[in-house]
């Protein structure tokens, strides 16, 4: 597999395993890389946090997904504190300090043990079950966000997140027909 | 002030359905206008020939998740407090989130579009006041405002039909027929007439047809929520395009209105101060301000510099909708994500019946309303993901989808009174990211609330029950009861239906705009947005907010509209 952009290797490893405990098959397909991109957003010009559009493109019209929108000012600003933290930048700094997800996830991380991909799954559960509430539920939401996202964020690969549920996604620009919508 | 020393006729603040109105009825009429919205554009190119800007679509992560409408809980915090003896506040971040973005609340919307009915404008006279509540008659009567309703329901592209036997008078038919019932409402329809109810095909801003050179709906589901990407939603997107094509108009985004500009006299308007993309502070010179930004953010604006407000009225009689929520589950797959979120819907609370005066006066109350119910399902799946919780159970949970796949429910948007205790102010702690105060809510529901949502809720899961459905549960927001503090949609109210902070009337000591929008302090300062509404009446606001904002613009121009009568 290709590095990770903002976590380590070992790091990765150690969250797709997490993963795969909070919603089983998320981890394998792509919930790590979906929280290492939204860590590493910013590596990239535009920043990876409002993908495109109008279509994705699977069914049928031009796939705009991967055009990705740039930021504005103000959202700049809200999108390094949740990722980056306050880290005493004054503009970042209103309503006092913040510590951001990228710190967060260094520390559950390490908390949770460089061996944990390689834990029985019982061991796996009661080392996420000590963690903090607020880290628990960031990383769950995280995990929904993976797997019932679009594709594009990292996550649900080929759809297989959908498809585990028998979600169809975005269907744009083919859409239902109206005997669709009100029948059976 | 010399006319060269202008920038234009009228500055209006805020590009939501009540700004588009007033600038589409101002550039019409001539004159010109500039549009300055603090949030971003991705509705419409702003330079000829004004086409769609491709930046909406399909994507739960980024409309519901990401803010991409705004506003940002981060960087424009509101907070809520249920009373004074709360403290500052109880919770901060997202509270009342109408989007902050070119187009405002019509963007995100699945643009339920009802007109009020004739009694909603005369409430006091028609039903009497109630104790620790301020019921109040509008200045304007539905008279007033048929042909208003009447221009907005062509302008933005309205599909309805009239079998409504509660529905106000009309003088028109509805531009377009209805789109298709979803599969749900096709049930909760049927099931409502067979209880004696009387269900209708919900007024909606979507295309059936092609219309005004845009698509009819494809049904694609994502609708509430989120922006077209096929602009089958005219609310407003069609009325800032005619702005554009004027070439009266000029829309600038990103542009952060901090102050509203006053002579010496304090009488009188001169223009708006605010700050650009780039935080550099900008002026507009006009001969008139119109506020355009909303229930909660018109008030925070007056708030700060004290203007407007003489009868202390700014940022009290805060009203939402009392939202009563009944669901049911059933035992096979409706695919609610399809449609357009809401197709259904029913008005008999708000009428009512014996067993509803009888509930009314078992509680001491003189009266109740509830409010239009809305027949909708549907919702995507990372919501629904987020309330089963993680474990082995997860993906069983999504795969039975009791919350989304199986489930129907009926909003009911309940009347909510004015009380001034209930209000928009200044949080005295917590800031945006510009360093201005957040807006706070402090607001409790009246008991007449209560008492209708009580007696609605059994009423809806009996319909829901004869519809099919195997379980159903009633719940509120904001919520009540014990377990209140653990709803997932939160302790704040969840609508964003949020009116009456600048309540307009006849009395410049109670009131605080007079009967044509205009403020009575300032009298070449309007305000178009739902802040000036009397009562709250049960009805979707949006379609009421335009047609005030557009009287309110075609009395500034003199060109009001010929009066109507029944077709």
């Amino acid at each position: 597999m290709t590095s990770p952009i903002w976590l380590t290797q070992g790091e990765h490893e150690t969250l797709r395993a997490v993963m795969d405990r909070l919603i089983p098959g998320a981890g394998a397909a792509g919930a790590a890389d979906y929280v290492d991109l939204l860590l590493g957003a910013f590596s990239f010009d535009p920043p990876r946090i409002f993908a495109g559009g109008p279509f994705s493109g699977r069914h049928g019209g031009e796939a705009g997904f991967e055009r990705w929108l740039d930021l504005g000012p103000v959202e700049e600003i809200a999108w390094r504190i949740r990722i980056e933290g306050t880290k005493d930048v004054p503009e970042r700094s209103f309503n006092g300090p913040v510590v951001g997800w990228q710190d967060r996830y260094r520390a559950v991380l390490a908390t949770l043990g460089a061996d944990l991909a390689s834990q029985p799954a019982e061991e796996q559960d009661r080392r996420i079950a000590e963690l903090d509430e607020d880290d628990r539920t960031m990383i769950f939401e995280h995990a929904c966000e993976a797997h019932y996202g679009d594709p594009v964020y990292g996550g649900n690969v080929d759809g297989a997140g959908w498809k585990a549920i028998g979600f169809d996604g975005d269907v744009l620009p083919r859409g239902w027909t109206d005997a669709e919508v009100s029948e059976p | 002030m010399n006319a060269s020393d202008l920038d234009c006729d009228a500055v209006i603040v805020g590009s939501g359905p009540s700004g588009a109105a007033v600038a589409d009825v101002l550039t019409a009429a001539g004159w010109s206008v500039i549009i300055l919205e603090k949030g971003r554009n991705h509705l419409l190119e702003l330079e000829a020939p004004f086409g769609p800007i491709g930046h909406y679509s399909n994507d739960e992560l980024k409309f519901v998740q990401r803010h991409f409408l705004g506003p940002d809980p981060v960087t424009e915090p509101r907070t809520f407090r249920r009373a004074e003896s709360d403290g500052d506040h109880l919770m901060v971040g997202h509270v009342n989130a109408l989007p902050t973005t070119v187009g405002g609340g019509g963007v995100h919307a699945d643009s339920k579009l009802p007109r009020f009915r004739e009694e909603d404008f005369h409430l006091r006279s028609a039903l009497g006041p109630i104790d620790g509540a301020d019921v109040v008659d509008w200045p304007v009567t539905y008279e007033d405002l048929e042909p208003y309703y009447a221009e907005c329901e062509r302008s933005a592209g309205v599909a309805g039909e009239e079998t409504n036997p509660f529905a106000a008078w009309r003088s028109g038919p509805f531009p377009m027929p209805p789109g298709p019932d979803m599969y749900g409402a096709v049930l909760s329809m049927g099931a409502a007439e067979k209880v004696g109810l009387h269900p209708y095909r919900a007024p909606t801003g979507v295309n059936s047809v092609p219309y005004d050179g845009r698509p009819a709906c494809v049904n694609c589901g994502f609708c509430g929520g989120y922006g077209c990407p096929i602009e089958a939603k005219g609310d407003p997107v069609a009325l800032l395009r005619r702005v554009l094509r004027s070439g009266k108009g000029e829309i600038r985004p990103e542009s952060h209105v901090v102050e509203i500009t006053v002579d010496r006299s304090g009488r009188y308007a001169t223009g708006v101060r605010y700050l650009d993309r780039d935080r550099n502070e900008q002026e507009v010179r006009a001969t008139h301000v119109v506020l355009a930004a909303g229930a909660f953010e018109t008030p925070r604006l007056l708030l700060r510099q004290g203007l407007a407000n003489s009868s202390d009225q700014v940022g009290r009689n805060l009203m939402y909708h009392f939202q009563t929520f009944t669901v049911g589950g059933f035992p096979f797959p409706l695919h609610g994500m399809r449609g357009r979120s809401v197709t259904g819907a029913h008005d008999d609370h708000i009428v009512g019946d014996d067993a509803q005066r009888r509930a009314a006066a078992d509680a001491g109350l003189p009266w109740i309303r509830g409010g239009l119910v809305e027949h909708g399902g549907g919702g995507q799946p990372i919501r629904e993901a987020l309330v089963y919780g993680p474990g082995a159970h997860h993906i069983d949970a999504m795969r039975d989808s009791n919350l989304r796949e199986r489930l129907w429910a009926f909003t009911m948007q309940g009347e909510d009174l004015a009380q001034a205790s209930n209000r928009i102010d200044l949080d005295p702690k917590i800031k945006d990211a510009w360093g201005f105060p957040a807006g706070r809510v402090t607001y409790l529901p009246h008991p007449h609330e209560l008492v209708m949502s009580e007696h609605a809720g059994p009423i809806l899961e009996r319909v829901l029950r004869e519809a099919g459905a195997e379980w159903t549960i009633t719940s509120t927001s904001p919520p009540q009861g014990g377990d209140a503090d653990l709803s997932p949609l939160g302790i704040a109210p969840a609508s964003y239906h949020i009116m009456g902070t600048c309540r307009m009337g006849d009395d410049a000591a109670t009131s605080v705009v007079d009967s044509s929008s205009r403020t009575w302090d300032i009298e070449n300062l309007l305000i178009a947005d739902s802040s000036v509404f009397a009562t709250s009446a049960g009805y979707n606001p949006t379609l009421t907010i335009m047609a005030l904002a557009s009287r309110a613009a075609h009395l500034l121009t003199d060109t009001p509209l010929p009066a109507t009568t029944p077709h």
